[in-house]
C-alpha cells in the first residue's frame, strides 16, 4: 500500500511518508540501530525546521515593495512607529542579521509585536492555541476511535452493512470540511438545536458542547478515510499466508485476529492515522473560522487580512513546527513498530 | 506458465498488455470520467450559458424562492442561484486544474531526473522535497495570500508548488523501479540517449500511476482552494464561486435558506467524488500493470 | 488392508471466480494410510495445492466442495467449531511452500513456536519456551534460545523452513500436508530440510501427503504419487519406479523436462503448449492438445481411470503406450 497524496481532503499537506516496509535487511544490535535510527530522523527534523524557518522569515523579502512599506501596508504610522517597527526587524542590519535576530527571538519565545494589536505576538497566540489543540485533539480521537472501528469491523465481518459502510466512506472522503460544517450546522444547530452555532463557550462542559460540531465537521473526511484504508489493511492481512498457517494451527479465530491480523495491520493503520491527524493542523483553519472559534486559524486569517505579518510568521511557524514534530514522531512510531524496516532507511 | 522446463528454455518476452486508457475502468470509473468531464465543460462555456449578469441583484428579492425566472432561487443579495453556480465553476475548476498541471509536470520531470542521474542529484531533490513536504498546502496558500494579496493567482502558484513533492515522490519510486528492470539496461547498452530512454520508455510505464494521482490532486486541489474562498482569502467578491458561495450562504443557514451553501457545496462534493473514484481505479490499474 | 487416514473419494471443488464457480478439482480419489507417505505432483494449477487446502480446511470462502473427504473415518467437510480448530491443532498440520510469508513477519520466532503451545498445549510460557528449544534442537538448530529472540527476517529462508518443520513436531500430528517445502530454497538446503522432514516423519510415524513439481522427488520420498493435471488425476503409481515406468504421456513428459545431472544437455525439451485449467477442459482428454501420442479418439472420448501395472492410468492408449514412452534426456535412442 503507498501513501496516496494527502491524507483525507482535509489533510492537504500529510507527507507521503511511504508506508512500504522497505527491503528486509538484517539489523545488527536492535536497542543501538533504533537508536541511531531516532537520531537520524531527529536530525533530519532539525534541518527541515531550519529550511522552514528561513522560508517563513524570507517572505518577507519576498513580497512586492521593500519590508518596511509591506510591514505598515500604507497605515499612516508615526516616524516613531515606523522607527520602532525597523528596530524590531533590524532592518538596519545584514539580512543574515536580521534573521538571526528573528530566530534567537523566536527560540525564546518571542514572536515580535503585533502591529495591529501592538501587543506581543506571543501572548496573543497563548490565549488562543488552547482552543486549536482541543479542536485537533478531539478531532483526532474521533478519527483514531471511529475510522479504526469502522475500517475493523466492515474487514473482519464482510457483508452488506460493511459494504454500505465503504460505500458511505467513499461519498465522505469527498466532502471538504466547510461543506461538511455547513451542514452539521443547519441540522443539529439551527434546526434541532442541539448545539451552539459559533463560539468557543467557558467551562469545560461547555467548551467540550461548542467543539462537538467543529470536531466533527473537521474530522468526519478522515474518519472516512482511515476507515477505508483500515479496511484494507485488515483485509489483506487476513488473507496473508501468515494468517492461513495460524488458523492451519488450530489457534482460536479470536487470537488469530487479535494477535496476527490487527497487529499487522496496525502498522499501516497508525502510521496512515498518525498522518491524517497531522493533516488537521492545516484544515482546522477553515472550520475555527466557520464556528467562529477563537484558536490560531482564525487569529491566523485575520491577521493576513489585516495584514498583520508578525502574527502570520508566528502562526505559520508554529503550524509548521507541529506538522513536522507529529510526522517524525509517526515515523518513528512506524519503525518501531515494524521490526523489518531497515535501519539507515532514507526519509524518501 | 511451466515450471517443469529448467535450464535452457526457451523465454518468450513478456508480452506488455497494450491497455488503452480506459479499459477495466467499470461502471464507476466512467461514471466519474462523465462527472468531470461535464464539470470541465460547464468551467469552458458556462459563462456563454448564462442569461443573467450572476452579480446583478435584486436586494428586495434576497432568499427568493424557485420560480421561473430564477430556478434555483436567489441568494441574500438576490442574485440569480442558477447562474452563480454555472458561472462559478470557472474559477472552481480552473484554479484546480492549473495547480495539477504544474504539479505533474513539474514533479514528474524532477521525478525522472532524480531517477536517471541519482546520485548528488537524487539526493538535492529529496531534500528539496522534504523541506517542501514541510508546508502543508493550505498553509503555504495563505502565507502567499498574505505576501502578494487574497485572489487566486498566489494561491494556485502556492499550491502547485506544495503539490509537486507527492507527484515527485511517487513518480520518482516508479521511475527507479522502472529504470532497475533489464530493459532498460539492453536500451542504454544499444547506445540510446537516456533523455530518449526517459521519456520514450520509463515515462510511458508509469503514465497510468502518474494519471492517477494528478486525478486524486485535482481533488485536494479543488477543495483547498475552495476552502481558501470560503474563509474569504480566495475568489473576491463580487465573483462567483462555489468554495466562496458556500462561505456566502452561511448567513441563509442561520435564517434557514441553506440553497446557496448546499447547491455549491453539493457541487463539489460531486467533483472531488468523482476524481477521488476515478483516482482510485487508475491506481488500481497502474498497480495491475506492474 | 489397514484403514486409511485419510480417504478422498470422488472430491470435486469449485472456486467462485468473477461471480461465477469455476472447477479446481474434478473428481479426485486416493487414500492414505498411516505412516505412509502419498505425493502429489503436477504443474501449477494442476489442483495439487487445493487438494492440500481441501484437506485443512483452508478453501477461500465461497468455495463448493463435493465428494467424500474424511479424516480418520469422520469427515472433514462436516467439521465444525471446535471440533474443526481441535483437528487443525493437533490431527493434521499443514507445511508451506514459502516459510518467509507463512511466518509473521511481526513477530519473533519465539512467538511462532510457542504460541501453538501455549494457546492449545496449555502450557506456561517458560514451559514452552523450553520446549521450543528442544524442538529447535531436533530441527538441527543448536542456538536455540538466541533463535527464539529473533525476527523471521533475521533468519535464512532455510532455517525459516526448519522453524517450520519444528513448529509442525511441537503438535506431533498424524498428518503432516507438505506443500512444496522446498521449492523456495536453494538447492543446498532442500536436500538437509528433506533429510530432517524424512527423519522425523519416520522416527514419530506420522503420515505425508507431499506435494511437488518434482518427479524424481517424489519417486525418492513416497510410496505412492499421484500425478495430477488440470484438477484431475492422471496416474496413480505405487512404488518409485515413477520416472522409469511412466503410465501416462504427462508422467513422461514430465520425465523428459527433468534436468539429468549425468550429462550435459544442450536443452531441455519442454511441453509444449500451456497447461489447462481444470476449468477450461476440452472434451475428451485433458492433455490431449501437448500430448504427442494423441490420436483421434483422445479429444472425444473422456478417458477413464483404469488400474495398469503398479497402478492407475487416466488414457485410453495406456496399455499400448508402457514401456514406450521417452521419458529422459539421456534415453534419446528410445523407441518412439
Amino acid at each position: 500500500m503507498t501513501a496516496q497524496a494527502g491524507g483525507a481532503p482535509t489533510a492537504s499537506g500529510a507527507p507521503g511518508t511511504p508506508t512500504t516496509p522497505a527491503a528486509p535487511t538484517r539489523r545488527r544490535g536492535s536497542g543501538l540501530a533504533i537508536a541511531r535510527f531516532a537520531v537520524a530522523r531527529v536530525v533530519g527534523l532539525v534541518a527541515t525546521l531550519f529550511v522552514a524557518s528561513i522560508v517563513i522569515f524570507g517572505a518577507l523579502f519576498l513580497a512586492p515593495g521593500s519590508p518596511i512599506t509591506f510591514l505598515t501596508h500604507g497605515r499612516s504610522m508615526s516616524p516613531e512607529a515606523v522607527k520602532a517597527l525597523e528596530h524590531e526587524y533590524h532592518l538596519d542590519e545584514s539580512v543574515p542579521a536580521q534573521y538571526w535576530h528573528w530566530l534567537t527571538g523566536v527560540l525564546h519565545g518571542d514572536f515580535g509585536t503585533s502591529i495591529l494589536y501592538h501587543d506581543s505576538v506571543g501572548s496573543l497566540i497563548a490565549s488562543r492555541v488552547v482552543n486549536t489543540v482541543a479542536l485537533v485533539l478531539f478531532s483526532a480521537v474521533l478519527i483514531i476511535v471511529l475510522g479504526l472501528s469502522i475500517g475493523i469491523y466492515a474487514g473482519l465481518r464482510p457483508g452488506r452493512l460493511a459494504g454500505t459502510l465503504m460505500g458511505t466512506s467513499t461519498a465522505l472522503m469527498a466532502v471538504p470540511a466547510f461543506v461538511a460544517a455547513v451542514v452539521l450546522t443547519l441540522v443539529f444547530a439551527v434546526d434541532l438545536g442541539w448545539f451552539p452555532v459559533f463560539g468557543s463557550g467557558s467551562g469545560l462542559l461547555d467548551r467540550i458542547h461548542h467543539l462537538v460540531l467543529p470536531s466533527v465537521a473537521l474530522a468526519l473526511a478522515s474518519v472516512a478515510f482511515v476507515g477505508r484504508l483500515t479496511n484494507a489493511a485488515v483485509r489483506e492481512e487476513l488473507a496473508a499466508d501468515h494468517v492461513q498457517t495460524a488458523i492451519s494451527r488450530g489457534l482460536p479465530y479470536r487470537f488469530v485476529v487479535r494477535r496476527h491480523v490487527i497487529r499487522n495491520a496496525a502498522v499501516p493503520m497508525l502510521t496512515v492515522a498518525g498522518l491524517t491527524v497531522a493533516g488537521l493542523i492545516a484544515g482546522s483553519v477553515v472550520v475555527e473560522q466557520v464556528f467562529q472559534l477563537n484558536g490560531l486559524g482564525s487569529f491566523l486569517v485575520t491577521a493576513v487580512q489585516q495584514k498583520d505579518f508578525p502574527v502570520v510568521q508566528a502562526i505559520c511557524l508554529i503550524y509548521v513546527t507541529s506538522f513536522v514534530v507529529l510526522n517524525t514522531l509517526i515515523d518513528l512510531l512506524y519503525s518501531f513498530l515494524d521490526p523489518r524496516i531497515a535501519v539507515g532507511r532514507g526519509p524518501s | 506458465m511451466t515450471t517443469l522446463t529448467a535450464g535452457e528454455v526457451e523465454v518468450t518476452p513478456p508480452r506488455r498488455r497494450t491497455w488503452g486508457w480506459t479499459r477495466g475502468l467499470g461502471v464507476s470509473g466512467w461514471l466519474s470520467i462523465g462527472v468531470l468531464v461535464l464539470v470541465l465543460l460547464l468551467a469552458v462555456v458556462g459563462p456563454l450559458l448564462a442569461s443573467q449578469d450572476p452579480n446583478e441583484g435584486n436586494l428586495a428579492q434576497g432568499f427568493g424562492a424557485p420560480s421561473v425566472e430564477h430556478w434555483l432561487g436567489q441568494d441574500a443579495n438576490g442574485r440569480d442561484l442558477l447562474t452563480r453556480l454555472v458561472v462559478g465553476a470557472r474559477t472552481a475548476v480552473i484554479g484546480p486544474l492549473l495547480v495539477v498541471v504544474a504539479s505533474t509536470i513539474l514533479g514528474t520531470v524532477l521525478a525522472l531526473a532524480a531517477a536517471w542521474f541519482g546520485g548528488w542529484f537524487d539526493t538535492a531533490v529529496a531534500r528539496v522535497v522534504d523541506a517542501v513536504f514541510a508546508f502543508p498546502g493550505l498553509l503555504l496558500a495563505i502565507l502567499a495570500t498574505a505576501l502578494f494579496g487574497a485572489g487566486l493567482p498566489a494561491a494556485v502558484a502556492a499550491l502547485s508548488i506544495a503539490y509537486t513533492p507527492y507527484m515527485a515522490r511517487i513518480a520518482r519510486s516508479a521511475a527507479l523501479r522502472e529504470r532497475g528492470m533489464p530493459y532498460i539496461a539492453a536500451l542504454r547498452v544499444q547506445g540510446i540517449h537516456g533523455l530518449s530512454i526517459c521519456v520514450r520508455h520509463i515515462l510511458p510505464n508509469i503514465r497510468t500511476l502518474v494519471l492517477a494521482n494528478a486525478t486524486i490532486s485535482f481533488g485536494f486541489a479543488l477543495i483547498d482552494l475552495a476552502g481558501l474562498s470560503f474563509i474569504g482569502l480566495g475568489v473576491q467578491p463580487p465573483t462567483a464561486d462555489w468554495g466562496a458561495m458556500v462561505g456566502e450562504g452561511l448567513a441563509g443557514i442561520l435564517q434557514r435558506y441553506p440553497q446557496e451553501s448546499f447547491y455549491a457545496g453539493a457541487l463539489i462534493v460531486a467533483t472531488v467524488a468523482a476524481a477521488n473514484v476515478l483516482g482510485d481505479r487508475l491506481t488500481t490499474r497502474s498497480e495491475g500493470r506492474s | 488392508m489397514t484403514t486409511p487416514l485419510l480417504q478422498v473419494e470422488a472430491l470435486n471443488i469449485a472456486l467462485p471466480v468473477d461471480g461465477e464457480l469455476r472447477t479446481v478439482l474434478h473428481d479426485v480419489s486416493f487414500s492414505l494410510e498411516p505412516g505412509r507417505t502419498v505425493g502429489l505432483v503436477g504443474e501449477s494449477g494442476s489442483g495439487k495445492s487445493m487438494t492440500a487446502r481441501a484437506v485443512a480446511r483452508l478453501l477461500p470462502p465461497g468455495a463448493r466442495v463435493r465428494g467424500r473427504l474424511e479424516f480418520d473415518g469422520a469427515s472433514i467437510v462436516d467439521l465444525r467449531g471446535e471440533a474443526l480448530r481441535r483437528y487443525r491443532a493437533g490431527d493434521v498440520s499443514m507445511i508451506f511452500q514459502d516459510p518467509r510469508s507463512a511466518i509473521n513477519p511481526v513477530r519473533r520466532i519465539g512467538d511462532f513456536l510457542t504460541e501453538a503451545l501455549r494457546i492449545n498445549g496449555g502450557m506456561s510460557s517458560r514451559a514452552a519456551g523450553a520446549r521450543a528449544v528442544e524442538l529447535l534442537a531436533e530441527v538441527g538448530i543448536a542456538d536455540g534460545a538466541r533463535r527464539l529472540r529473533q525476527y523471521p527476517h533475521e533468519l535464512s529462508g532455510g532455517l525459516l523452513q526448519r522453524v517450520m518443520i519444528a513448529a509442525t513436531l511441537a503438535v506431533r500430528p498424524r498428518l503432516i500436508l507438505a506443500d512444496e517445502p522446498t521449492t523456495a530454497l536453494d538447492v543446498s538446503t532442500q536436500a538437509e530440510v528433506m533429510a530432517i522432514l524424512g527423519r522425523l516423519r519416520a522416527e514419530y510415524g506420522m503420515a505425508m501427503l507431499f506435494i511437488t513439481h518434482d518427479l524424481d522427488l517424489a519417486a525418492a520420498v513416497c510410496d505412492e504419487t499421484i500425478v495430477m493435471y488440470a484438477g484431475s488425476v492422471v496416474e496413480q503409481h505405487r512404488g518409485a519406479s515413477l520416472h522409469e515406468d511412466p503410465l501416462h504421456p504427462y508422467t513422461a513428459a514430465l520425465a523428459q523436462a527433468r534436468p539429468d545431472i549425468d550429462r550435459a544437455t544442450r536443452r531441455l525439451p519442454a511441453i509444449p503448449g500451456y497447461p489447462t485449467t481444470a476449468y477450461e477442459v476440452p472434451p475428451g482428454c485433458a492433455f490431449a492438445p501437448r500430448c504427442p501420442h494423441a490420436v483421434a479418439a483422445c479429444t472425444t472420448q473422456e478417458p477413464q481411470l483404469v488400474p495398469i501395472g503398479d497402478g492407475h492410468s487416466r488414457c485410453i492408449r495406456a496399455e499400448e503406450l508402457r514401456g514406450r514412452m521417452l521419458t529422459g534426456p539421456s534415453t534419446t535412442e528410445g523407441v518412439a
